[in-house]
């Protein structure tokens, strides 16, 4: 019999679902009761939704995902898999029965994410097992315009959103002349609502610095950083493995793999600023600097880190160059569409029932993505929209949901690619507030350089704030788009050019929302307090006084055994006769 | 009371002369002392021969420098969009209630918590999430806050 292996997902989603209570729970059972069993580790697969996840290997059931394991069932399984009886439990994958997600994987295609979940991030070795270095190894071996060629004609774009071409911007820094230039790996994902680059990042972190290093071989680069944010403790900790035991392989340092090319790279964590995610910001937050962004050009390539010619790149732009090199620009090309190829890594979040990690072709329509590959809905509520790009990106309607993803498919909706993330949103999520969720984070988050966006964003803040409170007037909606247009123009960078985004996509359709808050002072989804009205139905209510007694103003009337009544002049909305109500005579409107 | 500097200087000490310092020197000395206070900034200026105002600059700048003293646990609440689809500001009512947190301030009077929002975790499909200093709750309901504070009230 083969060995059977046992791996547990450790990523930070795993662990905070509690992957390694099972992971010590295998590794006690297995210390006091030895079996013929490997117990590893791995990061996410991206199934978020039912971590925590453990794969079993080497039995006659072939491989097979057990999803939401815990302590308790955890060794019961165990043994089952290894007698070859399929456990009664929650199998999410499996090669030889049914898994219920085996077709969520169908649907997707994996080139970034190829190794995440499937190998132990802290090992070189699982690495160079699949693959791992051997592009650089090929790369070494090419001119230097030959590498750039492939990107090139690859069709790369850049992943962190604005979808320039990655070859064409590695073209520049290469043509700078200069005795030194440097390349960055921005991996300060600061959207809300999206994990792509921490996953990458735990799952896979020599993929990320192999394409650095490529890249800085063909540009002529010889440092590095790779800018993380501190919020990600895991993906940091799991580069600065990947980064020494590149460098005592001989992968990075001095005459790389006897070479006489050689490269310096460095972890630099970022200090809590949304705004050091655009380019200029984040190299002035390199040098020790407050991230503040500066006017270009002269642009990175020309003159970057410390006046020097900079390349920068997202993380999922640099994931994808190991997979070029060695499998060329032409299997790249044969994903996605003509404009737009290769993958693309979403994060889902929000109402939707798979929320997780996904990787799929370029072209894929948006609503095969959130019923193929996410499930569907993750309760009966209906979608609504789909929040794509985060606070520089829009909210794209169900009458959109035919849209394919691609940058310019997206971009005419009002929203943009943006870096992946993707907020599921259903009927009982009010747009007005979304956007001004939005507002209020670009409000926090402005540097202050521009006096639009600084001061712009807070007045639109203003403004849709006094619209979910009720006190909206019809001119707002005016004053909104004027200020918008403003602020677009009146920007320096990609923070304030694309801040009003949330607010125009949804006045463009989600017009109707916007008009209930204003005139009929009315919150459509039940979700700014101030509009809400709690009401108790007589012919529900028995009379039980459990609302009337929880009442912190004391504000519902009654006697026992007859129907109540809310004093609405007094209602504070908070809504505890509700939750206390058995019978659910409680309405909110 | 003179403050004692002394571990202070030994991060300044491996620090000196090096590009691109600032921030994660920063980091450092906060780790060290809890906090920045402005005598230590100033510390900092004299020691290592950079204005105070730009050490000033940074410290205000990004979100991860605390001007304050903190309280021993760092409860961080996230704001990040699928978390606020999900109710988290049903979540962060039931700490500030279950911490007593008095009117405008982030940190408990017994100083054990210090009550932070941040702008995302990275844990969506968890929605809505909280971290207690390095641990990470999610799915929670406002109703489970209690308890799970109640684990780092030693």
């Amino acid at each position: 019999m083969s060995e059977i292996t046992v791996k547990v997902g450790l990523a930070s989603c795993g662990i905070a679902a509690g992957a390694m209570d099972v992971y010590r729970t295998l590794e006690e059972h297995l210390a006091t009761s030895p079996k013929p069993v490997k117990l590893l580790r791995t990061a996410c697969i991206g199934m978020c939704f039912e971590e925590p996840v453990v794969e079993f290997n080497g039995s006659a059931l072939g491989q097979m995902h057990i999803g939401k394991a815990d302590s308790e069932s955890i060794i019961k399984i165990l043994d089952d898999y290894i007698a070859g009886n399929p456990p009664e439990t929650n199998i999410i994958l499996a090669e030889k029965m049914h898994g219920r997600h085996n077709e969520l994987l169908a649907n997707q295609q994996r080139i970034v994410l190829r190794n995440c979940g499937v190998i132990d991030p802290k090992s070189l070795l699982d690495y160079e097992a699949l693959g791992g270095y051997t592009a650089l190894r090929k790369a070494l071996a090419m001119e230097r315009d030959e590498i750039i060629a492939v990107v090139k004609n690859s069709g790369l774009r850049g992943r962190g959103g604005a979808g320039f071409s990655t070859g064409l911007k590695w073209s520049f820094a290469a043509q700078a002349v200069s005795d030194k230039k440097f390349v960055v790996c921005n991996a300060d994902e600061g959207d809300p609502g999206a994990f792509m680059d921490r996953s990458a990042l735990e799952g896979d972190p020599h993929n990320v610095i192999e394409g650095m290093i490529i890249g800085a071989y063909a540009m002529g680069a010889d440092e590095g950083y790779i800018y993380c944010r501190a919020e990600y403790p895991m993906a940091i900790e799991h580069l600065k493995i990947a980064i020494e035991a590149a460098e005592a392989k001989g992968y990075l340092g001095k005459n790389i793999m006897g070479t006489s090319y050689s490269f310096e790279m460095h972890i630099k964590e970022g200090a809590g600023a949304f705004v050091c995610g655009e380019e200029t910001a984040l190299m002035q937050s390199i040098e020790g600097k407050r991230g503040m962004p500066t006017i270009r050009p002269p642009f990175p390539a020309e003159s970057g880190l410390w006046g020097k010619p900079t390349n920068i790149n997202n993380v999922e732009t640099w994931a994808n160059i190991a997979w070029i090199i060695i499998n060329g620009a032409d299997a790249f090309k044969a994903f996605g569409t003509e404009k737009s190829p290769g993958t693309k890594v979403f994060a889902l979040a929000g109402k939707i029932a798979g929320s997780g990690l996904i990787e799929v072709p370029m072209g894929i329509p948006i609503r095969d993505i959130i019923y193929k590959v996410g499930g569907g809905m993750k309760t009966e509520k209906p979608f609504k929209a789909v929040q794509m790009g985060g606070p520089s990106g829009g909210c794209i309607p169900a009458s959109l949901l035919d849209t394919i993803v691609d940058y310019d498919s997206i971009t005419a909706t009002g929203a943009i690619m943006g870096s992946g993330g993707m907020v599921v949103m259903d009927t009982g999520t009010c747009m007005v507030d979304v956007a001004r969720f939005f507002l209020n984070f670009t409000q926090n988050e402005s540097c202050g350089k521009c006096t639009f966006c600084r001061i712009g964003t807070k007045r639109m803040l203003e403004i849709l704030t006094r619209i979910t409170e009720g006190k909206g007037k019809l001119e707002d909606i005016d004053t909104l788009q004027e200020l918008a247009d403003n602020i677009i123009k009146g920007s320096l960078c990609g923070l304030g050019q694309t801040a009003p985004n949330p607010v125009l996509t949804t006045l463009r359709y989600f017009k109707d929302e916007y008009l209930a808050h204003i005139v009929d002072k009315r919150c459509p989804a039940g979700v700014c307090i101030p509009l809400l009205t709690y009401s108790i139905d007589p012919e529900k209510c028995i009379g039980c006084t459990a609302c009337a007694r929880k009442c912190p103003v004391s504000c519902i009337s009654g006697t026992v055994k007859h129907a109540h009544e809310i004093d609405q002049s007094q209602c504070i909305k908070c809504g505890a006769c509700q939750k206390a109500c058995k019978f659910d005579a409680v309405t909110k409107a | 009371m003179e403050q004692d500097y002394s571990k202070v200087d030994a991060i300044l000490a491996s620090y000196r002369g090096k590009k691109g310092i600032l921030i994660p020197m920063l980091q450092e000395v906060q780790n060290e002392m809890g906090y920045l206070s402005r005598d230590c900034m100033k510390y900092v200026a004299k020691a290592m021969q950079i204005p105070a105002a730009e050490i000033f600059g940074v410290a205000t700048f990004y979100s991860m420098f605390r001007l304050k003293q903190q309280g021993k646990h760092i409860v961080r609440v996230c704001k990040g969009t699928a978390c606020h689809v999900s109710d988290a500001d049903g979540i962060k009512s039931a700490l500030v209630e279950a911490l007593k947190l008095p009117k405008d301030e982030n940190t408990t009077e017994d100083m054990m918590f210090t009550l932070m929002e941040v702008a995302c975790l990275g844990c969506c499909s968890l929605a809505p999430v909280i971290m207690i200093d390095d641990m990470t709750f999610g799915k929670l309901v406002p109703e489970a806050i209690p308890a799970i504070l109640d684990k780092f009230r030693f």
